[in-house]
């Protein structure tokens, strides 16, 4: 069984009129099937609005179903003695560093979330340090969380997560305020969550470029899932994608006009190194083409 | 000329523990009608140096002249001075208010003492300029899309008419199609109306796809100012302070480093597909 899974799950939420009567009822997620397994990375893409974040918010009981179901570990959301289990299992870093900082010193903050699980004071240290550790700051444990870089107070949030213990963290954006090396950081301190301590990631972003490593990536729009795949085969579709409202990496666009003018590349380039070996091999048998002419 | 910095320096906290210099003796000139490009990372003094320019921020050292006239003498308006340069800040949906769109846009040009009638123009006009159609004009801000709330705050800067627009990071947590939208707008506003424009972002791409000049900050200082094609060939000093060139950029430097004769002064995919066929010799 994955660590999560949805089956046709719905999430709809009433507007109000001022009057307090319901307006109209909007269906956030509708009929989404997922299965993520223990230990993955997953990617999730779609444009503003198309219900990314509300999906993410179900994952830990944030928001329950409307409709069909979704499993976290085996437990069921819908049921109130399972949300408390659920929130250890799964959690959350959400866009805005400074909205989930709460602490004055560093330390104190990663603490924060044991400390509200009764886990003994020996043992809330002991996970302090370990898992500012593997978030990388480590040094910075006495420092006031303000002074730190956004990229920084990002590793802090999860690093709270982290002492926690959970088995799937859930990023929502967590590099839409950072500057690029705030980026680069804070998703090489999620791969490394993934590879070194085997926690489930789940990750939702606006760059591109962020998601060509995942195991799998969903394209959501209008609540439902309308594509999904390995990274190779999402970023193959580039006219697709732009129906969405998304894009592809740089280096895959470049790759994807040298097509269309006629290079021989193959269907979908990732990385920059991939283009100039492919541009290489080009090159070479070009050469070798013009050489046997002559 | 529109805005002349000289010698800038601003410190914040002075005198106590937390003293720290967030511009340096800053110059610049930024002309007017240019589409100028901001880039250095957290920290590095970008958002400092938005704020001397309409006066939010007070420099401890140094001047700034608006059309040839300093800021900081007695007597200047101030007032004048941040109707003329418009600032969007981060996030400036979080900004929005009033119980309509229109009423928010409407707020700042209320402000300047306009009768209702100009006030009301003056929101329509900025409301078309951002793509925000009738429909939502009596809507409440908070019924609309991330896109379009950010929208409607830029256009409730545009109908002060500002002869300078300067965005902080105005494309943040958008979705692509997003970015590319409200950077259309903004580009045409620049074409169509010659304004100033300084964008201040994190994103490579967009800046090299955009702007005509780019200011590096680091440390509190300019580093590089020049065109982009120029300014992204220092990648390697760039990648250090914590910033790198956009990615076709590599692809053609890497091509260079394996023997081929290929123009490497690229920053859009355009540019790159161009030199790439070219040096393949299509």
């Amino acid at each position: 069984m994955g660590i999560i899974e949805a089956a046709k799950l719905v999430f709809e939420y009433a507007k109000y009129s001022e009057e307090g009567s319901i307006e109209s009822v909007v269906r956030a997620i509708d009929g989404v099937d997922l299965d993520v397994k223990a230990g993955q990375f997953i990617a999730i893409l779609g444009h503003n609005g198309s219900g990314k974040s509300t999906l993410a918010k179900q994952m830990n009981a944030i928001l329950t179903p409307t409709e069909g179901t979704l499993y976290v570990d085996g437990k069921d959301t819908r049921k109130e003695e399972n949300i408390w289990p659920i929130r250890q299992t799964a959690g959350m870093v959400f866009q805005n560093p400074d909205n989930q900082i709460i602490g004055t010193v560093v330390e104190e903050d990663v603490g924060f979330g044991p400390e509200n699980m009764g886990i003994p004071t020996e043992e809330i240290w002991s996970r302090v340090e370990h898992s500012l550790k593997s978030v990388g700051m480590w040094e910075y444990r006495k420092n006031s969380p303000n002074k730190l870089s956004g990229g920084q107070k990002q590793r802090v949030a999860i690093a709270g997560v982290v002492a926690m213990h959970p088995k799937c963290i859930v990023l929502d954006e967590p590099t839409a305020m950072l500057d690029p090396n705030g980026r680069k950081e804070v998703i090489r301190t999620a791969w490394e969550l993934n590879k070194k301590e085997g926690v489930t990631v789940i990750l939702i972003t606006h760059y591109m470029e962020e998601v060509i490593d995942a195991d799998k990536v969903f394209v959501m729009d209008k609540g439902k899932i309308v594509m999904q795949g390995t990274p190779r085969e999402i970023f193959a579709q580039v006219e697709e994608l732009k129906k969405y409202r998304l894009a592809v990496p740089q280096v895959t666009l470049l790759a994807y006009e040298l097509r269309k003018a006629g290079l021989n590349l193959p269907d979908c380039v990732l990385r920059v190194e991939e283009l100039i070996e492919e541009l290489e091999k080009l090159k070479c048998q070009e050469e070798e083409k013009r050489g046997n002419q002559n | 000329m529109a805005i002349r910095i000289e010698n800038l320096s601003y410190v914040y906290s002075e005198g106590n523990a937390f003293e720290k210099k967030a511009l340096d003796q800053i110059n610049l000139i930024i002309p007017d009608g240019q589409f100028i490009g901001v880039i250095g990372h957290t920290g590095s003094g970008k958002s400092t140096l938005i704020q001397q320019l309409n006066g939010l921020l007070k420099g401890t050292s140094g001047k700034i002249f608006y059309n040839d006239q300093c800021i900081y003498d007695e007597g200047f308006e101030m007032k004048k001075l941040r109707e003329k340069v418009g600032l969007v800040f981060q996030y400036p949906e979080y900004q929005l208010f009033e119980a309509t769109v229109l009423e928010d846009v409407c707020f700042g040009p209320k402000n300047e003492g306009l009768s209702p009638e100009e006030v009301k123009e003056r929101a329509i006009e900025a409301l078309n300029q951002v793509g925000l159609s009738e429909e939502y004009y009596e809507k409440s801000p908070f019924e609309l899309s991330g896109g379009q709330k950010r929208r409607a705050a830029i256009a409730g800067i545009l109908a002060m008419h500002p002869e300078v627009l300067i965005l902080d990071e105005p494309t943040a947590g958008l979705d692509p199609k997003g970015r590319d939208e409200i950077l259309d707008q903004i580009k045409k506003l620049h074409t169509e109306r010659g304004i100033t424009v300084i964008l201040v972002s994190h994103s490579m791409e967009d800046v090299a796809n955009y702007v005509e000049r780019i200011i590096v900050m680091n440390k509190g200082c300019v580093m590089f100012d020049g065109i982009p094609r120029e300014v992204f060939q220092h990648y390697r000093e760039l990648e250090k302070i914590g910033l790198a060139a956009p990615q076709v950029t590599y692809v053609t430097k890497g091509l260079e480093e394996r023997g081929w004769k290929i123009d490497t002064m690229v920053t859009t995919v355009k540019e790159a597909k161009n030199a790439i066929l070219k040096s393949l010799g299509k």
